[in-house]
């Protein structure tokens, strides 16, 4: 008892993560609290045991006998079956629960994109928040496109509203935000640790990616996937502008139009 | 008066096989000759692989790239891993212990094909020095140990040809070694003696040669189409061509998360063996050990594409992938609770065979729940081709399968020698190799969540100071294997002289001389029906050497 309530205890008040900073960071530290408490209590108590057994049963000088012959026991043995196998079951069906909150599980060829894909081509997508570009739809407030390219070793970001191309992902705060990734040449892996987010950028195969941006701020973009030899420098960053900020932003690096002859 | 002995029948027959030291370096093929090939070969690759693991740490003390160019560092984390899995844990766990061992508890005297046995053994010293003159003929390849292509296609060509068949061999030795196992294990039984009977190592190597040869030849397969991609251009993997880059990972993952239970399941069987022994009971649960070993067998083969949930698969795959993950939690689970139930009441002694294969539970267990959580996709998303995977992979294989292989060692040194080693060289080792090993990777899962992904050589400088830890860890690490080897080496001349049975042991590789003769027992094969056969029934206690609280517990 005293066991899972320190457990608890831990996977609450300890916290290793970075901030969040996307709409579906906190239902992953739901997730992961959950998972560090069920953790704690486990390695705590079969580490509890390992040591107690060994120093309760050591032997002792001048002891020759053998143990006890135990061969087994069946409802022991039924119970370390049943009790980890609902635990297992718990977890999966809590993270799926997780996952289709955070829109892990909607069909992506029903998804906003349909439109903007080739018919034949075939998307397929991380987890995004489809949930708020539902609500999105609904508001009349339309996911901000950006068309992300992966390349030995860098990001490029190109907006399609402004028709340019930036080196720094800017994104509006709360704004849903659709990427449509795809590599030049080898893989790469597009991560925001603060936005618990990750997507293979995959050469020959576009992957969507949607989040919600929560919190202003200036975060990393790391690449995931080894790409040669500076994959440790593929970085770039994500600006998280306040709605006008951005606004300025993008008139600033908006293409002049008719400037082509 | 003298007596004359009688005429003995035939003066000893000139050995067709060299003798003395000379075998060891010959294509011998007595399966205990082959075994000890195995070890010595495996361990002098797990220097070489252990030194470049040091070339990494020293690299990641400062986040700037500065001891080494970018792709040395690539070429020597694809040496790394590739030494350490496929020239060390997987031919150490399997062929060193399971030639020396597994004809033994059968009662055979070799293995069922002994001279493809030697073919298995003598493709892998090639196999290795052809990896490793790579980095200094061609330069070795850079892709990782996975060869995700297409950047192992437009990687130097030569170096990853060279990985590809040096790895093509190292398979061809697994499988002849699978395929012996299972001959054995199966056909070469002593008469009398049941499968329910055998030891539970033998149920271990079955399961994992039945996983040998059923993945490895796709693996095989998979690397052969990826060498035409790059020789002959061809277009399977290469998305130019019209290839497909995710098939590779599925056929890769085919093999490679199979791979893991070939390092690890013979381990759960050699703790198996090796705590019933020292802690004087049964082992715990026979039956459902041999039930949860086959029920990892099967889940493990239908779990791989959980390397691959960022790679875009489908959601459905996702769902499938995470639940057949997260059960093997269950089978393994069962086998731990069943190790703490062999401990529970035993007669322990604390010896260095017994420390490791606890800190190989204390290891295996946050491995485990490491494991689970990365089965959940939404949480692997987060950490996927972070250090936490790294962290993970190493508490599986490295906490997981070397702790126990140093276990092995201390158990069966005075079998293999006829001498003991030294105990208080032992535990300083394990104290060493435990403390340093923690300190080194532990850290790391930190490091992962916090946005630290895997085979770079520069990070954010706001992680140096954890990464200076984990370098520090893997120091000790170095160190603890100082000890270990004065204490093999001096041990092997001057150690206390074992006798044939030290432990007391009731398994039949110890029912003959410590070192035993070429084929094992003079005479007939001892026949082990309770290769767990220890331990006082509690209304037989003998009431000079029990305890109170035995008394009191027989008395429930």
């Amino acid at each position: 008892m005293l066991l899972v309530l320190g457990g608890l205890w831990i996977g609450q008040n300890i916290n290793l993560l970075p901030v969040d900073a996307s709409a579906n960071a906190p239902i992953y530290d739901e997730l992961f609290r959950v998972l560090f408490s069920i953790g704690t209590i486990l390695f705590v108590g079969i580490v509890g045991l390992i040591v107690f057994s060994l120093v309760r049963f050591r032997r002792r000088p001048g002891q020759l006998g053998d143990g006890l012959a135990l061969e087994g026991n069946l409802p022991l043995e039924v119970f370390w079956t049943a009790v980890p196998a609902i635990v297992v079951l718990f977890v999966g069906l809590y993270s799926y629960d997780i996952y289709e909150r955070m829109g892990g599980m909607v069909p992506l060829s029903h998804g906003n994109h349909s439109s903007e894909m080739a018919a034949d081509q075939r998307v397929w997508g991380g987890i995004g928040s489809t949930q708020d570009s539902q609500t999105a739809t609904t508001t009349g407030v339309t996911p901000l496109p950006v068309e992300v390219t992966a390349m030995q070793f860098a990001f490029l970001f190109h907006y399609p509203e402004g028709d340019f191309i930036s080196g720094e992902l800017h994104v509006p705060v709360d704004r849903p935000v659709s990427l449509r990734m795809e590599a030049k040449d080898v893989i790469h892996a597009f991560w925001i640790p603060e936005f618990r987010l990750k997507q293979d950028v995959i050469p020959g195969q576009p992957t969507v990616l949607d989040f919600t941006p929560t919190r202003t701020g200036s975060y990393s973009i790391v690449c995931a996937e080894l790409c040669g030899p500076y994959h440790g420098g593929m970085r770039s960053s994500v600006v998280v502008d306040s709605a006008d900020d951005f606004d300025t932003w993008l008139q600033s690096n908006r293409k002049p139009p008719a400037t082509e002859a | 008066m003298t007596i004359t002995a009688p005429q003995t029948s035939a003066p000893p027959s000139v050995s067709l096989q060299p003798t003395g030291w000379l075998r060891y370096l010959s294509f011998s093929v007595d399966h205990k000759v082959i075994g000890l090939q195995y070890l010595v070969c495996g361990f002098a690759f797990y220097l070489i692989g252990g030194a470049m693991a040091g070339a990494i740490r020293t690299e990641l003390l400062s986040p700037v790239s500065d001891f080494m160019p970018r792709d040395v560092y690539n070429q020597i984390l694809t040496l790394h891993g590739t030494v350490m899995i496929f020239l060390w844990i997987v031919p150490v766990v399997n062929g060193a212990f399971g030639n020396y061992l597994i004809p033994f508890y059968v009662g055979a005297r070799d293995m069922a094909y002994p001279r493809l046995n030697a073919v298995a053994f003598w493709l892998i010293p090639p196999a290795g020095l052809m990896l490793i003159s790579s980095y200094f003929i061609t330069g070795a390849a850079q892709s990782g140990w996975t060869a995700y292509p297409p950047l192992s296609i437009t990687t130097p060509a030569a170096g990853q040809i060279i990985w590809i068949l040096s790895v093509l061999l190292l398979g061809g030795s697994s499988i002849f070694g699978g395929i012996n196992f299972i001959a054995t294990i199966l056909k070469l039984r002593r008469p009398g003696l049941k499968l329910m009977q055998l030891p539970m190592y033998c149920w271990a190597m079955l399961g994992t040669s039945i996983l040998v040869v059923l993945s490895t030849p796709v693996l095989a397969g998979t690397l052969i189409m990826l060498s035409f991609d790059i020789v002959a251009h061809t277009g399977f993997f290469n998305p130019g061509l019209g290839g497909n880059v995710v098939v590779y990972q599925h056929l890769f993952w085919f093999y490679s998360h199979p791979a893991v239970y070939i390092m690890v399941l013979p381990a759960f069987g050699l703790v198996s063996e090796i705590l019933p022994v020292h802690c004087r009971k049964p082992l715990f649960g026979y039956t459902t050990m041999v039930y949860s070993i086959m029920a990892i067998v099967g889940l493990g083969l239908v779990v791989w594409a959980h390397h691959m949930f960022t790679s875009g698969t489908p959601p459905w795959m996702r769902l499938f992938f995470t639940i057949a993950t997260a059960f093997i939690a269950v089978p393994t689970g069962i086998k731990f609770f069943n190790w703490l139930a062999t401990l529970w009441g035993g007669r322990i002694s604390l010896n260095s065979a017994v420390l490791f294969s606890c800190g190989f539970i204390v290891n295996f267990v946050l491995g485990g729940i490491t494991g689970v959580a990365l089965a959940q996709v939404p949480f692997d998303v987060h950490v996927h081709d972070t250090y936490f995977v790294v962290a993970h992979f190493h508490y599986i294989v490295y906490g997981g399968s070397v702790f126990v292989i140093f276990a092995s060692i201390y158990h069966w040194y005075p079998k293999v020698t006829g001498r003991m080693l030294n105990e208080h060289l032992g535990r300083l080792h394990f104290l060493l190799t435990f403390v340093g090993f923690n300190l080194c990777f532990a850290p790391q899962h930190w490091l992962g969540l916090n946005g630290m992904p895997r085979r770079v050589a520069e990070y954010d400088p706001q992680f140096a100071l954890v990464n200076q830890i984990s370098s520090t860890g893997a120091l000790l690490m170095a160190i603890s294997t100082l000890p270990f080897l004065w204490n093999v080496i001096a041990s092997a001349f001057n150690g206390a002289i074992a006798g044939d049975n030290p432990w007391r042991a009731l398994t039949p590789e110890w029912l003959t001389s410590s070192p035993p003769p070429v084929e094992n027992w003079k005479g007939e094969p001892p026949l082990v029906t309770h290769p767990y056969g220890y331990g006082t029934p509690a209304d037989e206690i003998d009431l000079n050497s029990a305890s109170g609280s035995d008394l009191w517990r027989s008395g429930q």
